[in-house]
């Protein structure tokens, strides 16, 4: 049985959450306590806070506009590897395994757990690093399958649903001016020539209703 | 093994093609026929939840299940290949549907002469200009055969468009390049978004000819000629790896399932894996059924008097060749036609374009856009060219979603992470648009499938091997493409443009276009092909072959409607005549 583990993530980091968010119960939640423990579903705390402190700094929070430590996408990763797609679920894994030019995509065995638990292991202590010697280590291991792989999970967890776990009070969509699975664009999809029109994001529960299963929740 | 009760026609494959097929006969004889898909049942209400990028577009919830199989790819006869183990380069669907319910809906015809390329193409030019290697084929049809099927898809799809040439009349706005229609399309062009208006005053400032992309998806209201009433388009822009929640997308489960579902003598099985089809060789070759493995697990026999093989391209070359039937093609020797004449589609993004302006371009639709055909199949001279054949150019005013889409920069940003990229990639998200080019794969000898030696399905078989590259035809066609669609966006007032850095070897992780054809083609002589134009089996006449597998080489344009107007004919010769006397069909 695992021991149970949570991140934490303070009021501060959940500010976007306050500012953002339109689930008027979630914002009341984070506003009147000081931090939120998460409980987690495949990451150790430490594993968790190293993957969240780079995770920022491959999407930073900037004057830009916030980053992943407001979308929460360490929580995304973690609810991501706990499920099928960690391990692997619809991947063709039969052997032989065969190392080959990258145009036929990635040919090892590991799955992303194993990837990132082994990718971790290269980062202990990464998230008591100055923001420049964070830097410095993760341009050591950037051409790296973990590197690549934890890349593109920042970004999936910066603008996915946030039933996904990332997204945080959709902050991710609102930093590109994404509205959601928005049904009403007729009357507007042929107008607004040349001029940002950005209505208000909804997610997929907003819109239909109901909940949704995400594929992570799937046994 | 158990064997089931005999039923008069068996279909393997529940998506355009076999459910089509399956509406036919159900709606218009008495024959029993089964259906045998094996992905999961499907249904419109189903796609109300499916709304999500994540699951959909990123982690392909509607893709075939490659834990189960997949195939594998070397560049070249000299490599070892290796299974595609994620999907990339195409996207095959799996379920009730098939490919049809994911799709983009974009539903332009062929040109006339992609259905003789041999003969016009060595008419024009001579014999000289083909490769070297090449494989390229006349169908054994023409397009004015095939004119009246094309016009009983688009009503059947309700597609959305506006014709460049009715009945020999060319009419500005529509595609002056297309063949000959007999009919306007059923339903007027789908609405012009930001991009495509730039894209369409751009081309139109260099002398081009652009016209709206023909829609299967509505643009308004239409009820088809089976009663299949939908709604128009409200530009959400979930549609290509989607189902569509409002059923204004033209797919097998909105069209053909309901009318099928009506009719008492056919049966539509899920989870059923279908593995050979059996035959008897004496005293003539005859198709006696198939084998399957049920949803429980069980493998059980078939027997049918007809057979329907309609499992996209890979399946269906598969099948034969599992199955022992037909020759296998040895590109050594040039003996043998199972597994000839593998294409895919030339289909870069010639050009991305930044803008200084915002383009709202999360609203859209898979099919809606502009594009032009001014550098298609032979409309313009290659005489001093140093390709054969060309492409469509397009603005994809598809709704763009931003797992998929973010983090495209303009290519004087070196940064790929941190601050340096997210900058410039927050600020250029919703201002950047790209021009695809969509090109022909023309056919080479070199380029064929077989069963792989080494890799293996969940059930023991053999996968399907593909050996695939690009030649310089397709190389210089791309590069062409490319300067083309850099001038167009100078016009459209590009900020900066990334330009496509060139075809090399064949990237499966790329998506390209969920088009690939051949293994199982058409011809008019069996020396050369599988089956015959009316895709019956030229040794086996009650096996029919249907889908892209039966195509000679690619084309362009996408080839759904194509696919779909040789089901509707060999529809009507099974049901006027093959069934009055089964046998060739002439």
């Amino acid at each position: 049985m695992r021991r149970r583990h949570f991140l934490t993530l303070s009021a501060t980091t959940l500010g976007g959450v306050l500012i953002y968010t339109l689930d008027r119960k979630a914002a009341l939640l984070a506003s009147e306590q000081k931090s939120v423990r998460v409980p987690l579903r495949f990451f150790t705390e430490a594993e968790a806070l190293v993957v969240a402190a780079a995770a920022a700094r491959i999407f930073p929070s900037d004057d830009s506009g916030p980053g992943a430590h407001e979308a929460g996408v360490a929580i995304y990763i973690d609810r991501q590897l706990a499920g099928p797609y960690g391990r692997d679920r619809f991947r063709y894994t039969q052997p032989p395994f065969e190392n080959a030019s990258p145009l036929f995509g990635y040919q090892g065995k590991e799955t992303p757990r194993q990837i990132y638990r082994d990718g971790i292991k290269g980062l202990k202590g990464f998230q008591l690093l100055s923001s420049a010697d964070q830097d410095a280590a993760l341009q050591q291991i950037e051409s790296s399958v973990f590197f690549t792989l934890l890349r593109q999970n920042t970004i999936e967890g910066m603008f996915c649903d946030p039933m996904h776990g990332g997204n945080a009070g959709m902050v991710g969509w609102q930093l590109v001016g994404f509205p959601g699975p928005r049904m009403a664009n007729y009357d507007d999809v042929d107008k607004h020539y040349g001029e940002a029109f950005r209505p208000l994001p909804a997610s997929l529960v907003q819109v239909t209703g109901k909940k949704v299963r995400p594929s992570e929740d799937e046994p | 093994m158990k064997t089931l009760p005999a039923v008069d026609a068996v279909i393997i494959g529940g998506g355009w093609a076999g459910l089509l097929m399956a509406k036919e006969l159900g709606s218009r004889t008495p024959l029993s026929v089964v259906v045998l898909e094996r992905g999961v049942a499907r249904k419109t209400s189903d796609y109300a939840d499916a709304m999500d990028e994540l699951d959909y577009a990123i982690r392909l919830h509607m893709m075939q299940d490659l834990s189960q199989d997949t195939v594998t790819l070397r560049h070249n006869a000299n490599q070892r290949a290796l299974p595609l183990r994620q999907h990339g380069s195409f996207l095959p669907g799996a379920g009730v549907g098939g490919s049809g319910e994911h799709w983009n809906a974009l539903c332009p015809r062929y040109l006339p002469d992609c259905f003789e390329l041999l003969s016009r193409t060595t008419e024009k030019y001579g014999a000289k200009v083909l490769p070297e290697d090449h494989a390229i084929r006349d169908w054994g049809i023409t397009y004015d055969e095939l004119e009246p099927f094309y016009t009983r898809v688009e009503k059947l799809l309700g597609v959305s468009g506006k014709a460049g040439n009715l009945k020999g009349q060319k009419i500005d706005g529509g595609n002056i390049f297309e063949g000959q229609r007999s009919e306007e399309y059923p339903t007027p062009p789908t609405k012009v978004p930001y991009l495509g208006a730039l894209f369409r005053d751009a081309a139109k400032s260099l002398g081009y000819h652009p016209f709206p992309a023909p829609s299967a998806t509505l643009s308004q209201t239409y009820t088809n000629p089976d009663g299949v009433s939908r709604g128009g388009c409200t530009y959400c822009g979930f549609c290509g790896r989607f189902g569509c929640m409002i059923g204004a997308k033209a797919q097998p489960t909105t069209l053909l399932l309901p009318i099928i579902q009506k009719c008492k003598n056919v049966v539509v099985r899920t989870g059923t894996a279908v593995r050979r089809i059996l035959f008897d060789s004496t005293p003539n070759p005859k198709a006696r059924g198939v084998t399957y493995v049920d949803a429980t697990g069980e493998e059980v026999f078939q027997p049918a008097s007809v057979v329907f093989l309609a499992s996209w391209t890979f399946g269906n070359t598969r099948m034969l060749l599992l199955s022992g039937i037909g020759e296998p093609y040895d590109p050594a020797t040039g003996r043998g036609t199972v597994g000839s004449n593998l294409s895919h589609q030339v289909s870069t993004s010639a050009a991305t374009v930044f803008f200084k302006q915002p383009l709202n371009r999360y609203m859209g639709s898979g099919s809606t856009g502009l594009m032009f055909s001014d550098f298609d199949g032979d409309v313009f001279d290659h005489t001093s060219l140093s390709f054969l054949r060309g492409g469509t150019f397009a603005a994809r005013c598809y709704g763009y979603q931003p797992i998929a889409s973010f983090g495209v920069v303009p290519q004087s940003v070196k940064a790929t992470w941190g601050s340096e990229w997210k900058k410039p990639a927050v600020h250029y998200y919703d201002r950047t648009g790209t021009i695809f080019f969509s090109g022909e794969h023309l056919t080479y000898k070199g380029n064929c499938m077989d069963l792989d030696p080494t890799y293996k399905d969940k059930l023991g078989d053999p996968l399907l091997r593909l050996t695939l590259d690009w030649r310089d035809n397709e190389r210089n066609m791309a590069t062409f493409a490319t300067t083309k669609a850099v001038e167009l966006a100078r016009a459209m007032n590009a900020k900066e443009i990334n330009a496509f850095p060139g075809l090399r070897s064949y990237d499966s992780t790329r998506y390209q276009s969920t088009h690939v054809q051949g293994g199982t083609i058409m011809g008019s002589s069996p020396e050369h092909s599988v089956v015959t134009p009316y895709l019956q089996h030229w040794q086996m006449p009650n096996l029919f072959i249907l889908g892209g597998s039966t195509f000679p080489q690619n084309a362009s344009a996408n080839p759904t409607p194509t696919l779909l107007a040789f089901v509707y004919r060999t529809a009507d010769a099974i049901v006027n005549r093959y069934l009055k006397s089964p046998g060739p069909l002439a």
